[in-house]
């Protein structure tokens, strides 16, 4: 009898099964990405992948269009109308996906969750800015100094419901070390086009539709599946065999096979991210040298040494297959209008011998190098390249190249920057050359502020310093990149840094798709088209 | 008897408690887990005050106290990245695991057991020779290059079945199964074979073997003589004498089969316990590493006890030097 009635609930189980399928006319898009979305709350975890999957659900006051330019969003339109007071007018009739309309309450109470214990996204709004609500659809932003740029990562900054939040037990994000699930983790409630109908973290994420969303999309779209897949070659093996119409990212050595496949097309353009070596300039002794009692990198011309002696044409031509723009600044062009003033010097390892002879080390030295293997496109290869080209002007690297969980337990701050010489890519996040400035090139020495936090080497111009501080509050366009432009003299003068490349994107896409690739990497589900 | 499992019951304790001592000592060479949890303008303050609160920062005997006391209470904490109970991952991946470890298990005894057979039957013809041949590659070929080996074939080339995922799963209060789907079912082709291959191949040697061995006997002998038809000999007698051994290693390898699926679950995507380590791993997930190699310590000890329960059931002389060793 047991067994009968097992197999009857079975057959109601298939039977369920077979109805609960989508209907034939539902056009569906299936992604894949390396990586996991780890949570749906939205001020969690600042990473390029989540924000993205999020923004299909969330939305900000603003956003940026395809080419990065700040758009309206949740505001239909902002003023300045006083140096430090900023007033966003908010869209009307605009509902979460719960059904309650969205009102200056949340933008008020998104900019106190956003800024709580446990965000990741704090810095996506001054500290000291109070956001007050003047009606249902207006709000100030009242600010201590002036910011020109105080609106450029309002998109990423999503607006989320007072009550919902407040009704689920998530009114805050959910801190790393929390002890008790979030509601807001597994859950969504934003205003955007798309709603998160399943969210299994690290299998599947299924978005359908928003059909009562208050713009224009134009997505054919009724459906999008995500999934992980961690491994490259499954990964290649999906979208080759049709089960994934989009994939990122796109191993090098597999860009080939895709181009080529009757099936898929690669979707290849430069990424925000930039590449570069950076040196120990801090210490009287660098840790991993054979040079005692001294620092070799204090000396500006074996840093310049260093840089002739890389030959970054090559790097991009062999390393990264051609999938690389060299790169002159700290910085992408895109985001920088006057990148194109400087030019990448060309390798010259003969002068970079002279420079090194001058400075004191005519056999050169041994150094140790950092690199992460499975961070960056090819990080670990580049890194080799680079130690057997330095090998040809006299300077020995030994590399330590390890996983990113043992690379930056190793170089951060929380080690005491225990490197001598690193591998490292950055991409601001505001979009914006002020933050280059002040996390990678501004000096660590004022222990009031964070400037400099992420300096690995300790690079440090007080002059850059101080123009960084003008560039933060300058309003006037022109005179703000002339005064970036200065800035980036000074970095490339002293070569605090070393850059290398801006990597490119590699987006594996099905040719029955029509999707849009913003130099940020986000992929955006409002921009994607299948045929049917 | 009871004096017997209450020892290694005793045993068993310890050696979960050994497991978790040398997790734990090596989860610190894994990485620093902090950097995995936050993004690149973490400010370095609130880095610190993530480890304090997470209790980096404790010696190791306190953090490793810490955890012990919880575990005992069934609170395995909450992971790092998720930000769930691990208790809830865990059991959100395990159906997937142990389905994919059970289809892999009957694909290995089935077609191992019959493989075996054929060959020891017809020791001589060309198929058993080729089937011995394609034994030593499933034996030798790593797991990993099996199942892009199949994907690439399968998936890519010939379109048959899926490269990646589990399909569509039905839920059974909280088991989630993908045995009631088509999509489930292809689904599972592919990881099945690949993880149970190497199983597979054992089992078919070791029957080969046993065959051959008891084919030779006097038994078999007369009962060939007594006239009692060729099948009934081969798969009345002599079968059924080889199958003792071939179950008990079956059994046995049942653990390591859920232990090293994670292999096979990283290829196929496969969402189970396995694949949910190795992204742990890669992350610095502290709790979900130290809960999944407990699991699978525990797992380890229970097949062990109930293989050493069933012996004495099997066979009682076993049951009585057993209880005077007790």
């Amino acid at each position: 009898m047991a067994m009968r009635f097992g197999f009857g609930t079975l057959a109601l189980a298939v039977a369920a099964a077979i109805g609960s399928a989508a209907p034939a006319a539902a056009v569906t898009f299936r992604y894949a990405f390396v990586g996991d979305v780890k949570s749906l709350d939205p001020y969690t975890l600042k990473e390029t992948f989540a924000i993205a999957a999020q923004g299909n659900a969330y939305e900000g006051l603003t956003t940026r269009d395809k080419d990065l330019n700040i758009v309206p969003s949740l505001a239909e339109r902002w003023e300045i109308a006083e140096p430090t007071r900023w007033r966003f007018y908010l869209r009307k009739g605009v509902k979460f996906h719960d059904g309650s309309d969205f009102t200056a309450d949340d933008v008020v109470f998104s900019a106190n969750r956003v800024r709580a214990t446990g965000s990741d996204f704090a810095s996506n709004l001054p500290k000291d800015a109070e956001v007050v609500k003047v009606d249902d659809h207006t709000v100030d932003f009242k600010l201590t100094s002036p910011n020109p740029i105080l609106h450029y990562q309002f998109d990423n900054w999503y607006i989320m419901s007072k009550k919902w939040s407040e009704a689920n037990g998530s009114a805050n994000p959910t801190p790393a070390s929390a002890t008790t699930p979030s509601y807001a983790a597994l859950h969504e409630n934003g205003t955007g086009p798309f709603i998160i109908e399943s969210h299994q973290p690290g299998v599947k994420t299924v978005f359908k539709r928003n059909p009562n969303y208050w713009g224009k999309v134009e997505s054919n779209l009724d459906e999008a599946i995500f999934t992980t897949i961690n491994n490259d070659a499954t990964r290649v093996a999906a979208l080759l065999s049709g089960e994934v119409d989009w994939m990122d990212p796109v191993p090098l050595q597999d860009q080939q096979r895709i181009a080529s496949s009757s099936n898929a097309v690669m979707m290849t353009g430069p990424e925000l991210r930039t590449i570069f070596l950076g040196m120990d300039q801090t210490r009287d002794e660098l840790l991993e040298s054979n040079v005692k009692g001294k620092n070799p990198f204090k000396d500006q011309r074996v840093r310049q040494a260093l840089m002739l002696g890389i030959d970054e044409n090559v790097i991009k031509a062999r390393v990264m297959r051609n999938q690389a723009t060299p790169s002159a600044l700290m910085i992408a062009p895109q985001v920088f209008q006057l990148a194109g003033d400087f030019t990448r010097p060309p390798a010259d390892p003969e002068r970079a011998k002279k420079l090194l002879a001058d400075a004191g080390y005519p056999n050169g030295f041994e150094v140790g190098m950092d690199c992460p293997n499975d961070r960056y496109v090819n990080d670990e290869a580049i890194c080799q390249a680079v130690v057997s080209m330095l090998s040809r002007i006299g300077v020995k690297v030994n590399l330590n190249a390890q996983p990113k969980a043992k690379y930056f337990a190793k170089v951060l701050r929380a080690n005491g920057y225990s490197t001598s010489l690193f591998l490292l890519g950055w991409t601001p996040a505001t979009n914006d050359s002020h933050n280059v400035l002040f996390e990678i090139m501004g000096c660590r020495t004022d222990p009031k502020t964070s400037r400099g936090g992420m300096n690995l080497g300790g690079y440090c111009n007080p002059k850059l310093d101080e123009l960084a501080d003008q560039v933060l509050v300058e309003s006037d366009t022109t005179k703000r990149n002339g005064l970036i432009k200065q800035a980036f003299q000074i970095g490339v003068e002293d070569v605090g840094y070393i850059p290398l490349h801006q990597q490119a994107l590699a987006w594996g896409v099905s040719k029955k798709v029509k999707l849009t690739q913003r130099p940020d990497n986000q992929l955006l589900l409002k921009w994607v088209s299948k045929e049917p | 008897m009871i004096a017997f499992i209450l020892r290694r019951l005793a045993q068993s304790i310890a050696v979960l408690l050994t497991v978790g001592l040398i997790a734990f000592a090596m989860f610190r060479f894994a990485g620093d887990p902090v950097n995995q949890i936050v993004s690149q303008d973490t400010p370095y303050e609130q880095r610190m005050q993530i480890r304090r609160d997470l209790g980096l920062d404790d010696p190791f005997p306190v953090q490793f106290g810490r955890y012990v006391a919880r575990a005992v209470r069934g609170d395995y904490g909450i992971s790092y990245q998720f930000r769930q109970p691990v208790s809830d991952l865990l059991k959100e991946r395990m159906p997937a695991t142990l389905e994919l470890a059970l289809a892999a298990t009957l694909f290995a005894l089935s077609f191992g057991i019959l493989m075996g057979v054929f060959s020891a039957l017809k020791r001589d013809s060309a198929l058993a020779a080729l089937l011995q041949t394609v034994s030593l590659v499933g034996v030798s070929l790593p797991t990993f290059l099996i199942g892009i080996l199949l994907i690439y074939l399968f998936s890519v080339t010939l379109g048959w079945l899926p490269s990646y995922g589990r399909g569509d799963t039905v839920r059974l209060g909280w088991w989630s199964t993908g045995l009631l789907t088509s999509s489930g079912l292809r689904a599972l082709v592919l990881p099945a074979i690949t993880l149970g291959l190497f199983q597979m191949t054992l089992i078919m040697r070791l029957v080969r073997a046993e065959m051959l061995e008891v084919l030779r006997t006097d038994y078999i002998r007369f009962a060939r003589a007594r006239g009692i038809r060729t099948s009934a000999v081969h798969f009345g007698h002599a079968l059924k004498n080889t199958l003792v051994p071939v179950i008990t290693v079956a059994g046995l390898q049942l653990g390591s089969v859920i232990a090293f699926s994670i292999i096979t679950e990283t290829v196929f995507q496969w969402p189970g316990m396995g694949l949910l380590f190795v992204q742990s791993v890669q992350n610095v997930d502290i709790p979900i590493m130290a809960a999944y190699l407990l699991l699978v310590a525990l797992i380890f000890v229970v097949i062990n006890l109930a293989v050493d329960i069933l012996y004495t059931v099997v066979d009682p002389r076993l049951g009585s030097s057993l209880g005077r060793a007790a």
